[in-house]
Order: C-alpha cells, then sequence, then structure tokens
C-alpha cells in the first residue's frame, strides 16, 4: 500500500536535511510501529507522506497503491485514502465537528465514486462512529478542537478517521498526553477500525501504545533513518535499553551512505 | 427563482458584476455650484423646502474640510470633476413596469434582481436604484395593505413631505460632517420606509443599488421610521461596473425607533473593489447613523463589507430611549490593496440602555482593515453597559489590521466589557483541513466563514446561505 523508497527530505528553504534516505514497505492489513527518540525524524515522515508544504523532498520517491503520490497535494492524497492523525491536531474556531467532517466526508466521497450523504443521511451514519470512541453527541456541535483537551483532541482524530475510513492511517503520537483510560478508549478504536483491507502505521515514542495495540512490524528510526525493523519483541527490547544501544548503528550506517 | 440563486447572482463569483450598461443618460452640467444644487432639485420637482434644505447643506459644505483622520490613504475625489446627478434618459414614471428602460431592467435580471413581483425572491421587496434614481419598487400594494410605506425617497417627498420633513437630517444633521453634507446638498435617491404603529412589516425589505455611469457620483439617501411597536427589517445591496477611474458613492442612511419599535438593517456591500494594484474601484464613504428615541427601543446594523477600494463608515445608535438597545455586527473583508476603516459609534444617553459590538476584520493581500469604534456614556446613562468584541483575522504576510478603540464616560455606574484578538490564518491549519479532503479554498473559506460566524447569523436568512459563500470566493488564492 505504501512504499518509502530513499525518501530524502529538507525543511523547505532551510537546506537540513531531515530525512536521510528512508526505506519501508507497508502492506493492506498490517500496523507498523515506528518508534525512535526525539527529533529522529517520526512526525516529519508521517507529516511528509501527508504532503507538508513545509517539507522537499530533495530524493527518492513515495508510492501510494504503486503509484508516485510526490506531486499531489495534500488533499488529493487524502481523496486517494491518506489519513493523518495528528500530534497537535489545529483549532478552528466556529467551525463545528459536524460541518467539517460531512465536508471531507462527502468530499472524499465524491473522488472516490462512493455517494455524499445528506446532512440527515450523515448524522445517522455518524452517531455509530461516536460510539467507537465514546464521545458524547453534544461533540459534534462543538468547534473542531476548540477548547478541547489534550486527550480529546487526540480521540477527535480517531473519530474523523472512523468517519473518513482512510487506506491509510498515519497515527502521529496519538498516545502522547492521554492518560491510560483515554489510551485504551483511543486504542480500542483503532483495533476495531483497522481490518485486512487498510493499514496502520503507528508513531510513538513509547512502548506503552503496543501493549493495547499489536504491531505487524516495529521499526526504529534515529537521525533521520530507520535503523532497525523487527517484530513486536522489538519494541520490548527499546522499552528495557532504550535507544543508545542502537546509536552506534545510526552513525555507522550515516557514514557508510 | 430560487433563493439561493438569486443571492448568487446578488453576491457573485469572482466580480461579474462589471459589466456596463449602455443607457442613454440626460445632459447634466458636470461639477458643483449653487445653480446645480439647484437643478437637481428642479428635475426632481421638489418643494421649496427640500430646496432650501440642499442649499443650507451645499453652503455648509463649502466651509467645510475634507477629513483625512481615518488609516487610509488614496487620492482626493476631484469634486470639480464629478457629476452630481444621472439619470437614464428614458425615466420611468414608477407605477408600471413596462415603463422601466427595458436595457435596466436587463441590468437588474443580470444581477439576479428581477423587478417582477411574479419572479421575485419570496418575502423580499425590492427598490431599485440606478445611478442616480428609484427605478422600480416591488410590492409596493402589498405593503400598503399592512400601512407599510416603502417607496423611493423622491417619491417620499412628493407624496409624504410631511413625514420627510419631520425625519429627514433629525438623525445626521447636514453639517455633520464633510461627505454627509455634500450627500445633503445632492442626494439623489434613495429608500423610504415608514413602518406605522403596532405593525411588523410583513416583508423583508430591501434596496438594490447600482453604479452605471462612470463619472457620476452615487449619493443615496435612504430614512427608515419605525413607529411606537412596530418591527422592520432592511437589506441593501451593492454592486458596480469595473472602471478604471475611481467613483465616489457617498450615502446618508438614517433611521429613526420610537418606543418599543425594532429596525434590523442589513447591508451586503459589494462594490467594485479596484483591481489587484488598486486601480479603479469605488470609494464608499458612508454615513449610516439610528436613533433609539423611544423607550424600549431597538436598532441593529448588521453588515458585510466586501467591496469598495476605500471603505469609511461608522454605522451607528443613539441610545436616547431608557432601555433601549443598540447592535452593530461587523465583518469587513479586504484584498489586494483595499482599504477600510470601519467601525462604530454607541451613544448611550438613556437609563439602562445597553449596546453590543461584534466586529470581525479579516484581512489579505497587501490590504488594510481598521477597526474603529466609539462608545460613549453619558451623565444620565445610569446602569448602561457595553460589550465590544472586535477579533481580526489576517491572511499571509503582506495585510494589515488595526484596531482603535474609544470608550468615554461621564457616568460611574456605567459598565464596559472590551475584548480584541488578532489571529493569522495558518500554514498548519491550512494543511489540516487539506489532509481532512478539503481544497486550499475551501480550507480558507471554512477557517474564514467560522471566524465571522457570529456576524453571519445576524443576517435575514434569506442571505446568510450566500453571504458565506461570498466570503470564500472574495479569499480564494490570497494564500500563495
Amino acid at each position: 500500500m505504501l512504499e518509502l523508497k530513499d525518501l530524502h527530505v529538507e525543511v523547505e528553504g532551510e537546506g537540513i536535511e531531515i530525512l536521510k534516505g528512508v526505506n519501508l514497505k507497508v502492506k493492506k492489513g498490517e500496523i507498523h510501529a515506528i518508534m525512535g527518540p526525539n527529533g529522529s525524524g517520526k512526525s516529519t515522515l508521517s507529516k511528509v507522506v501527508a504532503g507538508h508544504p513545509e517539507y522537499e523532498v530533495t530524493k527518492g520517491d513515495i508510492l501510494f497503491e504503486g503509484e508516485s503520490i510526490l506531486e499531489l497535494d495534500p488533499d488529493e492524497r487524502a481523496h486517494k485514502g491518506v489519513f493523518l492523525a495528528f500530534q497537535y491536531p489545529v483549532e478552528v474556531p466556529g467551525v463545528t465537528n459536524n460541518t467539517l467532517l460531512r465536508e471531507s466526508y462527502n468530499t472524499i466521497a465524491a473522488s472516490m465514486g462512493r455517494e455524499e450523504l445528506d446532512p440527515l443521511e450523515f448524522e445517522d451514519y455518524i452517531k455509530d462512529k461516536l460510539d467507537l470512541v465514546q464521545m458524547d453527541p453534544e461533540f459534534l456541535n462543538r468547534s473542531v478542537n476548540t477548547g478541547f483537551s489534550g486527550g480529546e483532541k487526540k480521540r477527535n482524530e480517531i473519530f474523523q478517521m472512523a468517519v473518513l475510513q482512510p487506506k491509510l492511517s498515519l497515527l502521529d503520537e496519538t498516545d502522547s498526553g492521554l492518560d491510560i483510560d483515554a489510551l485504551k478508549i483511543v486504542s480500542n478504536g483503532i483495533n476495531q477500525l483497522h481490518g485486512e483491507d487498510d493499514a496502520v502505521v503507528l508513531i510513538t515514542h513509547y512502548q506503552r501504545l503496543l501493549n493495547y495495540i499489536t504491531p505487524d512490524y516495529v521499526h526504529v528510526m534515529m537521525g533521520g533513518k530507520i535503523v532497525k525493523s523487527g517484530e513486536k519483541e522489538l519494541a520490548l527490547e527499546l522499552e528495557e535499553k532504550g535507544y543508545d544501544w542502537l546509536e552506534d548503528l545510526a552513525t555507522v550506517n550515516g557514514e557508510a551512505k | 427563482m430560487s433563493e439561493t440563486k438569486a443571492l448568487e447572482s446578488m453576491i457573485g463569483e469572482e466580480y461579474k458584476y462589471g459589466f456596463t450598461t449602455d443607457v442613454e443618460y440626460e445632459d447634466f452640467p458636470t461639477g458643483i455650484n449653487e445653480d446645480v444644487v439647484r437643478l437637481i432639485s428642479e428635475k426632481k420637482n421638489e418643494p421649496e423646502w427640500m430646496t432650501e434644505f440642499r442649499l443650507k447643506a451645499f453652503r455648509a459644505w463649502k466651509e467645510m474640510e475634507e477629513p483625512d483622520w481615518f488609516n487610509a490613504t488614496y487620492e482626493k475625489p476631484k469634486f470639480d470633476k464629478l457629476q452630481y446627478y444621472s439619470a437614464p434618459k428614458n425615466k420611468p414614471k414608477l407605477d408600471s413596469l413596462d415603463d422601466v428602460d427595458p436595457k435596466i431592467r436587463e441590468t437588474y435580471e443580470k444581477l439576479g434582481i428581477p423587478l417582477e413581483e411574479q419572479k421575485a425572491l419570496a418575502g423580499v421587496a425590492v427598490d431599485a436604484v440606478f445611478d442616480s434614481v428609484s427605478i422600480f419598487t416591488t410590492f409596493k400594494e402589498k405593503l400598503a395593505e399592512a400601512g407599510v410605506i416603502f417607496c423611493s425617497i423622491s417619491e417620499a417627498i412628493q407624496n409624504h413631505p410631511e413625514l420627510v420633513k419631520k425625519y429627514m437630517g433629525s438623525v445626521v444633521p447636514a453639517r455633520d460632517n464633510f461627505y454627509a453634507a455634500l450627500n445633503s446638498a445632492v442626494f439623489s435617491d434613495g429608500s423610504f420606509c415608514y413602518v406605522p404603529k403596532d405593525t411588523i412589516c410583513p416583508m423583508e425589505l430591501s434596496t438594490y443599488f447600482r453604479i452605471n455611469n462612470m463619472n457620476s457620483g452615487q449619493f443615496e439617501r435612504t430614512l427608515i421610521i419605525a413607529e411606537e411597536n412596530s418591527h422592520v427589517s432592511y437589506l441593501e445591496g451593492c454592486t458596480a461596473p469595473m472602471y478604471d477611474e475611481h467613483q465616489l458613492h457617498a450615502a446618508v442612511v438614517e433611521l429613526v425607533a420610537l418606543e418599543n419599535a425594532e429596525i434590523k438593517y442589513s447591508t451586503i456591500q459589494n462594490w467594485y473593489s479596484g483591481d489587484e494594484d488598486g486601480k479603479g474601484g469605488i470609494y464608499n464613504f458612508v454615513t449610516k447613523r439610528g436613533a433609539c428615541r423611544g423607550d424600549n427601543s431597538k436598532i441593529s446594523w448588521t453588515q458585510l463589507e466586501t467591496g469598495s477600494a476605500v471603505t469609511l463608515k461608522y454605522p451607528s445608535v443613539i441610545l436616547q430611549g431608557d432601555n433601549s438597545v443598540g447592535e452593530f455586527y461587523s465583518v469587513a473583508v479586504t484584498n489586494n490593496r483595499q482599504q477600510a476603516d470601519t467601525g462604530t459609534k454607541m451613544i448611550h444617553l438613556g437609563k439602562n440602555t445597553k449596546s453590543t459590538i461584534i466586529s470581525k476584520g479579516i484581512s489579505a493581500g497587501k490590504s488594510d482593515n481598521s477597526y474603529r469604534g466609539q462608545v460613549k456614556f453619558s451623565k444620565k446613562a445610569d446602569n448602561a453597559r457595553n460589550y465590544s468584541q472586535c477579533d481580526s483575522m489576517l491572511i499571509g504576510q503582506t495585510c494589515g489590521a488595526h484596531t482603535f478603540p474609544y470608550i468615554e464616560s461621564a457616568n460611574p455606574t456605567a459598565k464596559v466589557e472590551h475584548e480584541a484578538t488578532t489571529s493569522r490564518v495558518g500554514e498548519d491549519q491550512i494543511f489540516y483541513l487539506q489532509q481532512r479532503g478539503l481544497s486550499e479554498d475551501d480550507a480558507i473559506s471554512l477557517i474564514v466563514n467560522g471566524f465571522a460566524k457570529e456576524v453571519l447569523k445576524e443576517l435575514p436568512m434569506e442571505f446568510a446561505v450566500e453571504a458565506n459563500k461570498l466570503l470564500g470566493i472574495k479569499l480564494e488564492g490570497s494564500v500563495g
């Protein structure tokens, strides 16, 4: 579903390379976890796949369902089924969750050739999704992320994921700032949404999310590269040893290139 | 014709009202002096007292200096080069639509304002003002059944002189300011509305202003009177062709609300705003003021200002009656080289008077957008209250937003609350919405509509939906 090929990325106009040749393959039905210390480029990776204009791909390619999406705007990528759950969801005062979601849903539905929903149909459709993240219907009438607690913002991201039913979900530190109850709700939601036809990439600093969501693969990012990949046991090892023991690996690889 | 369609045409995508109608005009001299003022009055067959009113105003104007205290720079209008009266040659008798020049009828069709009642927006009566004259007023009979007088100001001067004499200039005196004085001297036409005692006006009233002639200024005059226990809602819309030269629009609007009366006045101003480099566009220098004369009366201004090269406009309320209420809801959008200096004055004279100011300024391009507001409490205004909220939103790095609030209180029991915020539409906000599938323009439109929502919801329902749209269109492509 997603393939990153020797991806090199700089901050637009600044000439600082953040991703230094990332290779990654994510197939349908899989859950991948990308872990790593702060500043390793994990969040950048998710934003680049979603098409954030701040970043410039200087080398390599991003393939989605076999086609390069490098030239596509963020909305065009979203139409293809790429979803990013933001680490810091953005506030949009005066625009209700309901308004945004219906507009999103219908825009994406239209471009995928699915049927658009009128306000009443949408109301029915959205109801079940609320339960998934245990949110009050009143929540739909609140302005997008405005005055939300950190936990509510993160739950809202997963709620949006539930409504939009993307093919590829990139979840950028969705677990950070959540208390244990919220973490359980969010993880449970993600588990229920994930199936054979979609893929999930979890970006996380901590192993604790992986107690609730079992990844098929775990990758460690350091210094803008994936320095080690393994199965779920790798996460436990990281929990135990930290990231230091991988540092050598990162530098060696860095020099080798 | 569906409501939506009517509004769509009224507000427009891009600026599709830039066309010119080729009509023959009556000859009229250029420039201004007493003879010109007399000639205007003569053309309109006005009674002596009206001519005197004009001449007095003209003499006052001649002594006045053009103000320059606002936050805008522009080339001053050349008053001696302007034409102060511009009437199509085939001036209709105003009682039959068949008499209206077909070209002018066509113009209004094109603007989405059909003058045939059966085609009109349900529940909305229209007075169509083309350059200096009122062309036609719809639904007159239906309104007359309810006792409501809705006609052009010229007709009112002929048919209801006692009302005009009593109220015209009573809220905005001729000497009030430079542009009000000029308007009082040369005003051409505009709307007149009188709602009698204990009457709720059965329809939404509206005036549609159109400047067509290149060299003429438009000086319209509107007067609305709501007697005791009456209620009226009025909306004006404005468009103009695209010319390279600036055109002057200097209107005066006066509202009078007596005891327990309520006037709701809404504006969708979409005059041509000039091109990207600031060439052409309307100078919109307008004096609008309402007087809450009676106890428990209420006047509410709602404006959506998107057009004009330069806007100087401060719709105000004089809260004279005890417990009277004044409201000002404004969204001012500037893009490219537009300049807007707009706000309100709330003058609290009566006891327990209350005013609310919600102003939303949105600036993009290289534009400048200023809020200027005055809240004044007189000695007698016991327990008067004001709440002001002024929010500015910036799009891009090259525009400006400014807030100039003035508060004066001569009464220690008066209460004022003032809040102000400035925000910028950020790359992150747009990216977030794009990630959710919205195009960049839709994202901006959504952000801006969210920002302006508190004000937009005050617009009459028939116009609210399309007003939302106008905002989006106005700012399309403003993030480069």
